[in-house]
């Protein structure tokens, strides 16, 4: 098992997301932190980014005088399309996501359980106005869906539970939680821890309510 | 049998639309957005409207500004909530507009399923969340599914790149989003765009939105918005 010294910063765990792309899949990355994922992916590994406004082939964001008001991404920020980009509209958008076409997603989470479901969309407290976009449709429809996250609140409360407290967005669809402290795996079995980032195995098992395997014995 | 109508002003395109209507209204965000409609359905002055779109207003500009106009009872959206949706967030709070929340890909489906004839479809999106509570779920191959209806619009307002005086359009880039959709969905679909070219001119083998969908059309000056607003 990998073991660091310290903490990932955001970059370096978008960097550490984006070694884990396979070549060539189309993958979806969810507004907010997961976007930074696409600086970090090599373009000879012909990564397709899917943006679930209607875009396979997105590029980065657009600057200056390549700013199209009518070429967005999905957090409505404007981009640019890169060579063999195609444009479809929304049923179709989201009829590959659900239909199984796209490989990968990484969304951010609120809460995912050790069962791998999903709480991203809605705090659920009063006077918050709720909003899903498209967070429902991602969770049940990629191949993967990988979380990225802090592994704690800023109350110190771990992000990874028994069960989810919040709304629900999926049920049972994360596979992988990458966070700034350890990345784990949802086996079907239970949760695997697979790189630690400056904590220890047994750090997790005291801070973290749910029940941790390790890849390989070791502390 | 009426044939597609080319409209002069959008006063003339939006004229009829009545009271309590369903309206579906293109657009993510601003991209996409019919304002030249939107501002004549202002004018008009259609109340208690049902709309249905992916947000529910950006700033003070297109649906921000019929919401504030007082016209909208109720919004069927997937996203609500952004940093620019202050009138809409008003409203809601205060408690003058009714919400119903919709997975976007559902809300994009739905329309579809009207438009296509269908009657209800199952789907995995949201089952064991919140916003299936109440559907019907099946199992089918050992997956559950929950029963969607479609969803159907009075009227349809969209934004098109260039129409054809047949009624055949074309879109432009990231705009396109729930543009051929919702024309397939509405009772009368109202298209903007920002020229009318001569039938023909299209290449029938790019035309995304087929003249059957679309009611009447109109030629708008192109405007320009940022994504925060109007520029």
């Amino acid at each position: 098992m990998i073991q660091t010294a310290t903490a990932l910063a955001p970059e370096q765990l978008a960097a550490r997301i984006a070694q884990d792309i396979p070549a060539g899949a189309f993958v979806n990355l969810g507004i907010g932190q997961p976007t930074r994922i696409a600086d970090h992916l090599a373009p000879e590994l012909g990564v397709v980014l899917h943006t679930e406004n209607g875009m396979l082939g997105m590029g980065r964001e657009a600057k200056g005088e390549e700013i199209d008001p009518d070429l967005t991404n999905a957090g409505k920020v404007p981009v640019t399309e890169t060579p063999g980009a195609s444009y479809f509209h929304h049923a179709d958008s989201f009829a590959m996501m659900r239909g199984g076409h796209l490989d990968v997603c990484v969304l951010g989470a609120f809460q995912v359980s050790e069962s791998g479901d999903l709480a991203n969309w809605h705090t659920g407290k009063p006077g918050a106005i709720p909003a899903v976009g498209g967070a429902m449709d991602l969770a049940i429809g990629a191949k993967d869906v990988y979380v990225m996250m802090t592994l704690f609140a800023k109350d110190g409360s771990p992000k990874l539970v028994p069960a989810c407290t919040y709304p629900l967005t999926g049920v049972g669809c994360v596979s992988r939680i990458y966070t700034d402290r350890a990345i784990f795996e949802i086996t079907g079995d239970g949760v695997r821890v697979t790189e630690t980032f400056g904590i220890g195995v047994d750090e997790l098992r005291d801070r973290l309510d749910v029940p941790l395997e390790t890849a390989h014995p070791a502390g | 049998m009426a044939r597609t109508a080319i409209m002069p002003t959008p006063d003339e395109a939006v004229a009829g639309i009545e009271d309590g209507s369903t309206v579906l209204v293109g657009g993510f965000g601003l991209a996409g957005m019919p304002f030249d409609l939107i501002d004549a359905l202002i004018r008009q002055g259609a109340a208690d409207l049902t709309i249905v779109a992916n947000n529910a207003g950006n700033g003070d500009v297109g649906l921000a500004a019929l919401l504030a106009a007082g016209r909208v009872r109720k919004v069927i959206c997937s996203f609500p909530r952004q940093v620019d949706s202050y009138v809409f967030d008003e409203l809601f709070l205060a408690g003058k507009i009714e919400l119903e929340v919709v997975p976007q890909g559902n809300l994009a489906e739905r329309m579809r399923a009207a438009g296509a004839g269908i009657g209800a479809f199952y789907c995995p999106t949201g089952v064991g969340t919140s916003l299936t509570e109440g559907k019907e779920i099946r199992s089918i191959d050992g997956r559950d599914y929950a029963l969607e209806y479609p969803i159907r619009g009075d009227y349809a307002l969209i934004s098109a790149h260039i129409g054809d005086r047949m009624g055949n359009l074309v879109y432009r880039k990231t705009a396109r989003n729930f543009g051929p959709v919702m024309a397939t969905a509405a009772t009368t679909t109202i298209a903007q765009v920002s020229s009318i070219v001569p039938t023909g001119d299209l290449d029938p083998e790019a035309v995304v939105t087929p003249s059957i969908y679309v009611d009447r059309v109109v030629a708008v000056q192109a405007r320009h918005y940022t994504v925060q607003g109007a520029r």
